[in-house]
C-alpha cells in the first residue's frame, strides 16, 4: 500500500484548512518562484521524465501534450484551460481536488501555463458543482491577494491570470474541443481534428486542455522530483492516481494509491470489500462508465493501470471503478448507461444521434427479453458502426458498455429472451 | 421535447437586471478578450435565472443579446442546450435526483420513490402546492457518496428512503438540513473512517 508520505492529496477528505495559509503548511506555493526557474522546456522535460499520463481518461502522455505548443508566442497568445467538467458516472475525484486542495490545482495552473508560455488560464468547472465553484473562487481571490496570480505572480516575474467558468450541465463539454466551443459561448459540440487545440484552440489561439488532476499533480512531481513520482506504479504507468470507488462495496469511498495496484486490494483495503465477499462480485466497471465491464474471472487478478486495462480489453479512463454484485441486474445497469449516451449526445453526428437512441431502445428490450437472439448480434453490429464513425469519442463511450455486455454475458441476455418467450407462450395458451 | 414545450407560456413583458447584477455583469465580461463577450452569455444566463426565481424569460434572452451583440436565437440555441437553464417556472425547492447507475446502483429508486409517494410527481413535474420540483438528472459526479439529490445549489448525499424524507421534512419547514452527506460522512472517505492520511487527521 501506498506510504501516506508518497500522496499527494493529503487534504483529500478535507479535514484540514482549505485556505492558503493551510495550503502552505501542507507544501503548496513553496517558493513556486524557483520552479519556474527551471524555464519552460526543463519543466516540460521533467514532466515528460516523471511519466504522468493524462488522469483525465486518456491517458495520453502530459510533458508530450504540453511540448504540442508552440515555442514561440506569435501574434495569438497561448492559454491554459483546465477540464473540470468532471460528470463521467463513476467519477468524483475533481471534485475533491476543488473543494479539499484548491490551491495544489492553482498552483499547477501557473507552473503548467508557465511551462506552455500562457499567461492566462480557464477553469471549466460543471455547472452542478455550484458550491465548489464558490469554493474555487474564494481560493483564486485569496491567491490574487497574495500576489501569487497576477502581473507578478509569486514573484516570478510572469504575468498569469487564471479565471473561474461554470458550465450548466452537459457531459459532452468534457471533450476538450467541445468544452472549447462552449467556453467561447456556443453549444458544446464537439469540433473536427485537426487543426488540434495546440494549433488552433480557445478563440483560435494555442490552448491545452488538461484535467484537474494532471495539474494539481504537477508542482509536487517538480519539488519531490520526476525520479520519485517515476519510482512509484509500473513502468509506463508511473506515480499515484486518485481512484473512486462507488457501487457494490461495503465502504465506498475516494482514495490516492500507487498505479498498478490490484482491482482485488483496492476494493477489499480502501472499501470495505464487496458486498457479501469477493466471491459474490459480479463485474466491475473500472474507470467511469465509458470502459467496458469485467466479469469477476478477470476481475481477480486485474492491476489498475492504463496498459494491463487496456490488455483486457477495457481501459484505466477516469479510474472511477463500479462495483457490481450478484444482485445487479447487469443488463438494467449497462441500459442506464445507454440512456444516459442517448440524454448526452449532441445530436451532431448522425451516427451518434440516432444510433444512441437506438441502442437504449434495443437494451430496454434487452432488459425484458422482448427480443429475438439474433437481435444481440444486430445490437453487436450497431454498436461498431457507431465506433469510430463519429467527431468525438462519445459515440464510442456510448458503445463499448454494450460491448463489454454481449462479450461477457451474452447467456444471461439469452436466457432473458428465452424466459420471455415462454411466458408469452403461457399467456396465450391460457 | 420540442423546443415550445420547454418554454413558458406566460411571459413577464419586461426584464432587467438588477444595480448589483449588473455590475455583476460587467465583471464577468471583463474575464473574456475584448470582442470575445460572447463567452459570457452562460454566465449570464446563470445571473438572470438566479435573480428570476430559478427559471429565465425570454425577455431576459433578449437583453442578454444585447448586451453581448449576439443574434437572439444564438442565446436561445445556448439556453436550450444546456441542461440546468429552466426556461419556464420550478418550484422553491428544485429536486435534481440522480439516477444514473452508479446512484441506482445504491438505491437510488427509492429516493425517487419517498419523493413520489410525497407529492405523487414524476421526473419533470410540480408538486400540487408548486414548492416543489422533481427532475431526474444524470451523474451529479459525487458517485462515492451516492445517491445523489441536488436541491437548488446544494448536494445531499447517502441518501436512503428514510433519510429522503427528513430532507423533505427539512424542506417543507424551510428549514433546511445541512447540505453533504447525511450519515456523517464528511467527504468522500470510507464510512466508519479513512484507511489512509488518518496520521495527519487533526485531533479533533
Amino acid at each position: 500500500m501506498l506510504k501516506d508520505e508518497d500522496r499527494i492529496f493529503t487534504n483529500l477528505y478535507g479535514w484540514m484548512d482549505t485556505g492558503l495559509a493551510g495550503a502552505k503548511k501542507r507544501g503548496d506555493w513553496q517558493n513556486t518562484a524557483r520552479l519556474l526557474k527551471l524555464g519552460h522546456d526543463e519543466i516540460v522535460e521533467r514532466i515528460k521524465a516523471s511519466g504522468l499520463r493524462g488522469r483525465g481518461g486518456a491517458g495520453f502522455p502530459t510533458g508530450l501534450k504540453w511540448s504540442f505548443m508552440p515555442k514561440e508566442v506569435g501574434a495569438r497568445p497561448h492559454y491554459l484551460v483546465v477540464n473540470a467538467d468532471e460528470s463521467e458516472p463513476g467519477t468524483c475525484k475533481d471534485r475533491d481536488i476543488i473543494r479539499h486542495e484548491p490551491h495544489k490545482l492553482l498552483e499547477g495552473c501557473l507552473v503548467a501555463g508557465f511551462a506552455m508560455r500562457a499567461h492566462a488560464a480557464y477553469i471549466y468547472i460543471r455547472g452542478e458543482f455550484v458550491n465548489e465553484a464558490r469554493r474555487l473562487q474564494a481560493a483564486i481571490d485569496e491567491a490574487y491577494d497574495a500576489g501569487l496570480l497576477g502581473d507578478n505572480a509569486a514573484k516570478s516575474g510572469w504575468k498569469f491570470d487564471i479565471y473561474l467558468h461554470r458550465g450548466a450541465g452537459a457531459y459532452i463539454c468534457g471533450e476538450e474541443t467541445a468544452l472549447i466551443e462552449s467556453l467561447e459561448g456556443k453549444k458544446g459540440q464537439p469540433r473536427l481534428k485537426p487543426p488540434f487545440p495546440a494549433g488552433a484552440g480557445l478563440y483560435g489561439c494555442p490552448t491545452t486542455v488538461n484535467n484537474v488532476e494532471s495539474i494539481a499533480v504537477t508542482p509536487t512531481i517538480l519539488r519531490r522530483g520526476a525520479d520519485w513520482f517515476a519510482g512509484l506504479g509500473k513502468e509506463n504507468n508511473t506515480g499515484t492516481k486518485l481512484f473512486c470507488i462507488s457501487g457494490h462495496v461495503n465502504r465506498p469511498c475516494n482514495v490516492e494509491e500507487e498505479m498498478g495496484i490490484s482491482l482485488r486490494e483496492l476494493i477489499e483495503k480502501h472499501a470495505g470489500g464487496v458486498r457479501g465477499g469477493w466471491d459474490n462480485l459480479l463485474a466491475v466497471i473500472p474507470g467511469g462508465s465509458s470502459t467496458p465491464l469485467m466479469p469477476q474471472s478477470v476481475c481477480n487478478t486485474m492491476t489498475m493501470d492504463f496498459d494491463a486495462l487496456r490488455e483486457a480489453g477495457t481501459g484505466l479512463g477516469t479510474a472511477g471503478v463500479i462495483v457490481m454484485d450478484k444482485s445487479t441486474d447487469i443488463v438494467r445497469a449497462i441500459a442506464r448507461l445507454s440512456y444516459f449516451y442517448k440524454h448526452e449526445s449532441c445530436g451532431q453526428c448522425t451516427p451518434c444521434r440516432e444510433g444512441t437512441g437506438w441502442m437504449w431502445r434495443m437494451m430496454e428490450r434487452l432488459v425484458r427479453g422482448d427480443a429475438e437472439i439474433h437481435e444481440i448480434e444486430t445490437l453487436e453490429q450497431v454498436t461498431r458502426q457507431v465506433e469510430g464513425h463519429t467527431i468525438c469519442a462519445l459515440g464510442d463511450a456510448a458503445a463499448w458498455p454494450i460491448q463489454g455486455l454481449i462479450k461477457h454475458f451474452r447467456p444471461e441476455i439469452e436466457r432473458r429472451i428465452t424466459a420471455h418467450r415462454t411466458a408469452v407462450a403461457v399467456e396465450a395458451a391460457e | 421535447m420540442s423546443i415550445d414545450a420547454r418554454i413558458a407560456d406566460d411571459q413577464p413583458d419586461s426584464f432587467a437586471f438588477t444595480r448589483e447584477n449588473e455590475a455583476e455583469a460587467k465583471r464577468i465580461i471583463a474575464k473574456y478578450p475584448k470582442g470575445r463577450q460572447a463567452s459570457a452569455v452562460m454566465p449570464l444566463l446563470d445571473l438572470a435565472q438566479r435573480q428570476h426565481d430559478n427559471w429565465i424569460p425570454m425577455k431576459a434572452i433578449e437583453m442578454i443579446a444585447a448586451k453581448l451583440d449576439m443574434a437572439e436565437i444564438r442565446v436561445l440555441e445556448v439556453a436550450t442546450f444546456y441542461t440546468m437553464f429552466n426556461l419556464k417556472p420550478v418550484g422553491r425547492y428544485f429536486l435534481q435526483a440522480c439516477t444514473t447507475t452508479p446512484c441506482w446502483l445504491r438505491g437510488s429508486d427509492n429516493m425517487m420513490r419517498c419523493i413520489k409517494d410525497r407529492y405523487g410527481i414524476s421526473s419533470g413535474e410540480t408538486s400540487e402546492c408548486g414548492r416543489f420540483t422533481l427532475l431526474e438528472v444524470e451523474c451529479l459526479g459525487a458517485c462515492v457518496n451516492a445517491p445523489i439529490l441536488q436541491v437548488n445549489d446544494d448536494f445531499y448525499e447517502d441518501l436512503d428512503y428514510a433519510s429522503t424524507g427528513a430532507l423533505l421534512d427539512s424542506l417543507e419547514a424551510d428549514s433546511p438540513l445541512p447540505v453533504g452527506s447525511v450519515t456523517g460522512r464528511s467527504g468522500s472517505e470510507a464510512d466508519g473512517g479513512a484507511t489512509t492520511l488518518q496520521d495527519l487527521k487533526p485531533a479533533e
